[in-house]
This record gives C-alpha cells, sequence and structure tokens, in this order.
C-alpha cells in the first residue's frame, strides 16, 4: 500500500487510458492547482471584494502554516465549499474554484456556464463567508457535512461524466470527472468513518474505467452492453472493487454504495441481472424517486423481459421531458418488435437530449429502426 | 459575532394554548432554551412577538409616509419572534438555531452589521 493511497488512486486515475498529451498538460495545471489551493485560502481569509483572484498576501503567510500544521487544509477547504448555507451551484463552483485550484475560466468551461456567472457566484460565496464568518474548520458532526460533499463531489463527476460526451473532442470534460475523483479521494480518505464517501469514490472509478470504451473512433456512443471491454481499465476496476469492499465493511450502506454496487456488477462477466435488480430494490428504497424507477425498469427488462419492463415504464409519472424515459421505451418497443412506435421514441429522446452525442446516438437508432413507410 | 435568529412559522399550524395538556412542556422548552443560551454566555435578548394580524407597517417613499395594515412581507410563514446571540462563528448560529423548540417553523439566521469600529 503506498503511503497516500488518495494520491495513489488519482495517479492510476491519471495514468489510465489518456493519451500522453493530456497527461502532461495536466500534471502541469495540477501542481500549479496545489500551489493555488493555499493562494486562494488566503486571499479568502484576506478578503477581495469585488475581485476573484489572489488578494493580498499581507496576513497569508501565518495563514500558510496554519493550514499546513494541521495537515488536513484540503478537509476544511472541502468541507468550507460545501457548507450547507452556500447554494448547490455556488457548492460546486466553490469546490473547482478552492479545493480544485481551478481557474475561474476553467470553472466556466467545465461547467458550461458563462465566466461572469462563475465569477459572479464565486464572489457572492467568498462575501458571504466572509460577512457571515462561515469557518474553516472541520465541524464535530461530520455525517451531515460529508453527505453534502458527496452529493457536490457526484455533481461534479457526473456533470464531467455524463456530460463531456458533449464535446467529446475537448479535454476539459474527462479532466473534470479525474478533478472530482481526486477530490472524492482526498474527501474518502480524510473520512474514513463516512463510507458513503468511499461509495462514491468506488462508483465513479468504475465509471472512469469504462472511458475508453465509452465511444467508438469517429466519437459516437457505445452502450454498455456493446463495449469493448478488453478497453476498459483493470486496474481501476480493481481499486474500485477495493474501495467499494473497504466502505462495505462498515456496515452502513448508503445510496453511494449502492450504486457503486450496481456499478461493479456491471464490471462483471456476465452480469448479474437478478442482482442488479435486488440492488435497484434497494436503492429505491433509500431514495425513491422516478429516475431511479426508470433505472430499475431497464434491470426488470433482463430479468422479466421487455413487456414486464414496458409497463413498469409507462407507470412512471413526471419524466416527460427526460430524454432518457424515452430512450428506455424506445429500446424497449424495438425488443417487442414495435418499430415504428420505437423509431417515434428515439425521436422523442433524440430531440430532448442536451448532449449531442447522446442524441445522435437516439437519431441513429431512430434510422436503424427506420419509419415502416 | 452577533447573530439575529429570526424565527418564523405558520400560524395556521397548531401550536399549545394556554391550558392545553402540552402547553406547560411547550413553554417549559422554551425557557430551558433561553436558559440554555444564557448559560452559554451567548444571550443578547429574544422575545415573543404578538400574531402578525396585529402588525401595522409604515412604508416610506418618495420622502412621504403611509401607514397600512398588516407585516410588510406577505409570507405564509410568519415572523414570531427573535434571539440576538453572540457566537463565533456562522455554524455556532446554526447549532442554536437548530435547537430551537419551534416544532415546525423556520429560523432565518442574519450576521448583525459590526459597529465597532465606528
Amino acid at each position: 500500500m503506498p503511503r497516500d493511497p488518495a494520491a495513489w488512486v488519482y495517479v492510476v486515475a491519471r495514468n489510465a487510458g489518456i493519451d500522453r498529451l493530456r497527461r502532461d498538460a495536466a500534471a502541469g495545471r495540477r501542481a500549479a492547482a496545489e500551489a493555488r489551493v493555499l493562494e486562494t485560502a488566503v486571499a479568502d481569509a484576506v478578503g477581495d471584494d469585488g475581485h476573484d483572484g489572489a488578494g493580498d498576501r499581507g496576513a497569508g503567510d501565518a495563514r500558510i502554516a496554519e493550514l499546513t500544521e494541521v495537515g488536513d487544509e484540503q478537509l476544511r477547504l472541502l468541507l468550507l465549499c460545501c457548507h450547507p448555507s452556500l447554494s448547490r451551484d455556488t457548492q460546486v463552483a466553490l469546490t473547482l474554484r478552492l479545493a480544485g485550484g481551478l481557474t475561474t475560466q476553467e470553472v466556466a468551461a467545465a461547467l458550461l456556464v458563462p465566466e461572469a456567472t462563475v465569477q459572479q457566484r464565486i464572489v457572492r460565496a467568498k462575501r458571504k463567508i466572509r460577512t457571515a464568518n462561515i469557518p474553516l474548520v472541520v465541524p464535530a458532526d461530520l455525517h451531515e457535512r460529508a453527505g453534502v460533499l458527496a452529493t457536490v463531489l457526484g455533481l461534479i463527476f457526473n456533470e464531467g461524466y455524463v456530460a463531456h460526451s458533449a464535446d467529446a473532442g475537448t479535454l476539459t470534460r474527462v479532466d473534470l470527472a479525474d478533478q472530482a475523483i481526486r477530490l472524492t479521494a482526498t474527501a474518502a480518505d480524510a473520512l474514513p468513518d463516512e463510507p458513503e464517501l468511499a461509495g462514491l469514490l468506488a462508483l465513479e472509478l468504475f465509471h472512469r474505467s469504462r472511458e475508453a470504451a465509452r465511444t467508438d473512433p469517429d466519437g459516437a456512443l457505445v452502450r454498455l452492453a456493446d463495449q469493448n471491454r478488453s478497453l476498459w481499465d483493470r486496474v481501476m476496476i480493481a481499486r474500485g472493487f477495493t474501495v467499494l469492499a473497504q466502505a462495505m465493511a462498515q456496515r452502513r450502506l448508503g445510496p453511494w454504495q449502492v450504486q457503486a454496487l450496481i456499478a461493479a456488477e456491471h464490471a462483471r462477466t456476465p452480469t448479474d441481472w437478478a442482482r442488479v435488480l435486488r440492488y435497484h430494490d434497494l436503492l429505491l428504497s433509500m431514495s425513491p424517486g422516478p429516475v431511479a424507477r426508470l433505472a430499475r425498469a431497464v434491470a426488470v427488462a433482463e430479468v422479466d423481459g421487455p413487456a414486464a419492463a414496458l409497463a413498469q415504464v409507462d407507470d412512471i409519472d413526471g419524466l416527460d421531458r427526460y430524454h432518457l424515459r424515452h430512450a428506455v421505451r424506445a429500446d424497449l418497443l424495438e425488443r417487442l418488435g414495435r418499430t415504428s412506435e420505437a423509431a417515434r421514441e428515439w425521436d422523442r429522446a433524440a430531440a430532448l437530449a442536451a448532449n449531442p452525442a447522446e442524441a445522435a446516438y437516439a437519431a441513429r437508432r431512430a434510422r436503424e429502426v427506420g419509419p415502416q413507410t | 459575532m452577533k447573530y439575529l435568529l429570526l424565527i418564523a412559522s405558520d400560524p395556521t399550524l397548531p401550536s399549545p394554548e394556554p391550558g392545553d395538556d402540552d402547553f406547560d412542556a411547550y413553554m417549559a422548552a422554551w425557557t430551558q432554551y433561553t436558559q440554555d443560551l444564557t448559560d452559554a454566555g451567548v444571550n443578547l435578548g429574544g422575545e415573543a412577538l404578538q400574531g402578525a394580524e396585529t402588525a401595522t407597517t409604515v412604508r416610506h417613499e418618495d420622502g412621504a409616509t403611509t401607514v397600512v395594515d398588516g407585516p410588510f412581507a406577505e409570507l405564509k410563514e410568519h415572523l414570531g419572534g427573535y434571539y440576538l446571540i453572540d457566537v463565533d462563528t456562522l455554524d455556532d448560529a446554526i447549532e442554536w438555531a437548530r435547537r430551537l423548540p419551534v416544532g415546525t417553523g423556520a429560523i432565518e439566521v442574519r450576521p448583525i452589521f459590526p459597529t465597532d469600529g465606528f
């Protein structure tokens, strides 16, 4: 076991499936980021009204000394960024800016929002941190705060991983997912008694391990069942299993661990769909909701067949504008031989998908199943 | 650092009235809370307000004033009282807000503008 497991996980994450060029560029930025974390914390402490960026260094030296002494500066910074008194959007932007060390411009590019918006969120957040006196501390009762941390880091990962195929040619989005993995590893490492953080880390590792197989050489999405499994990153998957096992050993199951269990099962060959279905039942009992029911229906299709799954999807309310609902219906209809209905649903999914790669995938399926004229 | 805990609740929700079985326990919880604030050395005062139906709003506009019936903001939740506390950080203030025996309601935690320098 390496001395610093978080760093090790990150190195593993960085090295896998990414080309040399990207790695070198990111490594340079990372080194700069580490330095910037402290600088930014200093700028925060000193205060810089109306400006985001490096502030007066006057009171800085003492602050740096204090942060380094305690040795949990990253954790305290993460907890500050994810303070429950800040809005979710602010937590995400602040985490990337302060804990991740990204520039305002990089945060804006990563979240696909205008730089001015990010700038404003961060300036307001800093003002609130200062004016309302939000402390840079590790609180005694960490459980609830760890939950917020997991939510924010999960959002960042999702933004990077799921949304990144929006512009598969750019590096930013993969970097964002890697940034989330790095921060989650830091948090999980600093808070070993919060197994949900490790659960999230495992989930991120399982997803990230499939990066190289997710798109074909033309950049088109490849669905899980059709992926070339030899492209999956075995080291990352193994690390995911280890992290998940350590989390589960604490016997305090939560939604992140269950989602990681589902992702883990998908990493096995062949996938035990009955088990996946049981995990989905468990997940639904922990965090019910239409999206969780939709995900469960996909497993139902594998266990009880497409007709049973379709009945369940049709029973879910409130997802009419959600492209994946139409994609799942389309796929089920196709398997049932109802091709013209399937084509209409693929079209609908394509129209609703915000992500070009997903839209292109749905459009292609619509063409393949064809309007039966 | 001073914070104002503004306590709001929905007046249509039942709350114990004098004579109810649970009224004494309800009042005791508030008395205890106030005592806890005092014991911790953070209590700068606090009062419960009469109902919003007793409120009068004096509005200043363009140098003129008008007097109207009712609170200044029509919300589902009405301001019902406040505490002024002196604690170190927002986290401490939030913790005291959590401990308020409001049953169902909301507490707005607002830092007080510092006047030390003036």
